[in-house]
């Protein structure tokens, strides 16, 4: 008898996938230079506080005149209230990335079942499940997120939350489509032939055939939460002035740009695209990588 | 009263009408079809596309697909009418009493899941106390009954050809060894030579696991010389009703006879190929009587305007036909 392998370790699986991006071209690259830009964030963000050279919330740390540019002992210069800038780079990521996180996660819990289940019950449960989606939908992302955000008050969870809602229906439309589809395919018909549960079917046999999908339009929508998120903070609905954030710097130094101190809303700007930009070349990479085509 | 002595059939379809429902009107799949299977014997149900050969097959396991409904007629497996049953009761029967097999084997089995892994699922389903290492014990050794290699049990379903890949689907059709096996055209998607040899492949194994086999295609030659019995079904209807041996020898309904003169014989280099004219009946609006008439060249009047009725022509051999009935009708007054 040959030996049984049922199931392999993660990292077993995850190893020889990443050799293979390599071979993969154009779209591979995108992946790894993503991923690669998102997981230096994600570090630096974690080890911030140990390598700031300063207390990122500190006042006054420089001598006025603040906001001072940058010099050798600021190098990315100080803000209004004299805290150093390189220190609220280094540590400011932690709300923006936590709270994509969280919304995307939310999401899931959210539009995933939903889609199954509307999807494969149909009938009128599919045509009210659509209907309070598509209203969802139709609202612009960004107003309806900062509705729903000052309802609820500040707060990681709840910026998540009001994100999550924004983004919720488009998890529900990939998922409702796709199920539509697969359901029809002989494999679900093979395996009630066999004496298969109705939820044995969607969870087994449909659900992960649904996944590749979900997992790209997750990591598209890494990018869009965090853009609403540096929105939210941006129109004062982030958490408090007490936790270093990028949005928040943002606000900042839109009010001292006229004055020609561009160094306090620059950097952190630039730190939010990347961020973005990685989450984007990750998921277009994937989506490219995981919708089976053609070899040329 | 003495109903445990007589010995029930395995599989029992008891005027059997199943019609799909739909938006335009009522659509008769299966019109009033009877037989009975015992095991280790061979059916074969051959029609043309649209003929409710399908729907017969799938209405056996009660999977008929929406808007079909069962309006009359049993179908008793092991005695037991599964029309009636409740939709759990009729999930321990599917897999574990009548296995089936599709048409495509490219797309049966899930593109996610390794092989192994629908065996576990399968036999699982049914017997909850196997474990996943009995489960894939179990599978390698059907696979090797099926011809594959047991190792590849931990290869996923593109890992394999369309021929291989079918007879992993009878490789799970027959795992819990079912007391009957329908395969709904099982070899359309493949070419000529895998074909014949899933074809004997399925023969063996009702041989060696003792099934009764229901073997559901549109092309009368695969059947003829594998079958125990032939139902040839016309726009829902049985048309003929026997072995097949005197199918081929003896086909009474004009349609039959059409259908044996359109296989190619390559012994007859001059053989010129029957086709039957027109094409298959408007289920939405069939013909008044026989369904059949349009296209027979032997209509009389009465096939215009009356359904035929059944009629035994020879032991065991039936046909719907009023030419047959006739003849029979005469016999007896002479």
């Amino acid at each position: 008898m040959p030996k049984l392998e049922i199931k392999r370790s993660f990292l077993a699986r995850f190893i020889p996938g990443l050799a293979s991006l390599t071979k993969r071209g154009s779209a591979g690259w995108m992946t790894i230079i993503g991923s690669g830009i998102v997981l230096s964030m994600v570090l630096m963000t974690v080890l911030g506080p140990w390598f700031s050279p300063y207390d990122p919330t500190a006042i006054n740390v420089s001598p006025p005149p603040n906001p001072s540019p940058p010099s050798g002992d600021f190098p990315l210069g100080t803000n209004l209230l004299g805290q150093d800038m390189l220190s609220r780079i280094l540590c400011g990521g932690s709300v923006m990335i936590q709270v994509a996180l969280l919304s995307v996660l939310f999401c899931f819990i959210i539009g995933v079942p939903v889609g199954l289940l509307a999807s494969y019950a149909g009938g009128m449960i599919d045509r009210i499940s659509t209907l309070v989606m598509d209203s969802f939908y139709a609202f612009p992302g960004l107003v309806l997120a900062i509705a729903i955000a000052a309802m609820m008050g500040r707060g990681v969870v709840n910026m998540a939350l009001s994100i999550a809602v924004v983004y919720v229906p488009s998890y529900f439309r990939m998922v409702r489509s796709q199920v539509l589809t697969i359901k029809e395919l002989p494999y679900t018909e093979a395996a009630r032939a066999t004496g298969a549960k109705g939820q044995t079917v969607l969870l087994r046999y449909i659900l992960p055939n649904v996944v590749p999908s979900i997992v790209v339009v997750a990591t598209v929508n890494f990018a869009d939460a965090i853009l609403t998120a540096a929105g939210l903070t941006f129109v004062g609905l982030g958490v408090g002035i007490d936790v270093p954030d990028w949005g928040w710097d943002l606000t900042q130094g839109r009010q001292l740009l006229p004055s020609g101190s561009w160094w306090v809303i620059t950097f952190p700007g630039i730190m939010i695209l990347l961020l973005a930009l990685g989450f984007t070349l990750v998921g277009e990479g994937l989506s490219e990588l995981l919708t089976p085509r053609l070899e040329r | 009263m003495n109903d445990d002595v007589i010995s029930l059939p395995l599989l029992e379809v008891d005027s059997l009408t199943v019609d799909y429902r739909t938006r335009d009107g009522d659509i008769r799949a299966v019109n009033n079809l009877s037989f009975a299977l015992e095991k280790g014997e061979t059916l074969g149900l051959v029609g043309e596309s649209g003929s409710g050969k399908s729907t017969l097959g799938l209405s056996i396991i009660q999977l008929v697909p929406v808007p079909g409904v069962i309006v009359n007629g049993h179908v008793r497996i092991d005695g037991v009418d599964v029309v009636r049953l409740s939709d759990e009761e009729m999930r321990a029967i599917r897999g574990k009493n009548v296995g089936f097999v599709f048409q495509d084997p490219m797309t049966s089995l899930n593109p996610v899941k390794k092989v192994g892994a629908h065996f576990i699922e399968l036999i699982r389903t049914h017997e909850p106390n196997v474990t996943e290492a009995e489960a894939l014990e179990r599978a390698q050794k059907t696979l090797n009954d099926v011809g594959i290699l047991p190792e590849r049990i931990n290869d996923y379903p593109h890992q394999f050809s369309g021929g291989m890949r079918q007879r992993i689907m009878i490789a799970l059709a027959i795992a819990l060894n079912p007391g009957v096996v329908i395969a709904d055209e099982p070899t359309t998607a493949l070419d000529v030579i895998v074909q014949a040899k899933i074809l004997d492949l399925l023969k063996n194994l009702r041989d060696t696991y003792g099934m009764a086999l229901i073997l559901i295609t549109h092309d009368l030659s695969i059947v003829l010389e594998r079958c125990d019995k032939i139902i040839v079904m016309y726009a829902g209807n049985l048309v003929e009703y026997a072995t097949g041996t005197e199918l081929h020898s003896h086909p009474r309904h004009p349609y039959t006879q059409g259908l044996l003169q359109s296989i190619p014989n390559i012994e007859l280099a001059e053989q010129k190929l029957e086709a039957i004219p027109g094409s298959p009946p408007n289920l939405l609006n069939p013909p008044k009587g026989c369904r059949f008439w349009l296209r027979c060249s032997e209509a009389g009047e009465n096939c215009e305007t009356e359904e035929p009725p059944i009629v035994e022509v020879s032991p065991g051999h039936f046909v719907r036909c009023f030419k047959e009935a006739d003849k029979s009708e005469r016999n007896r007054k002479r």
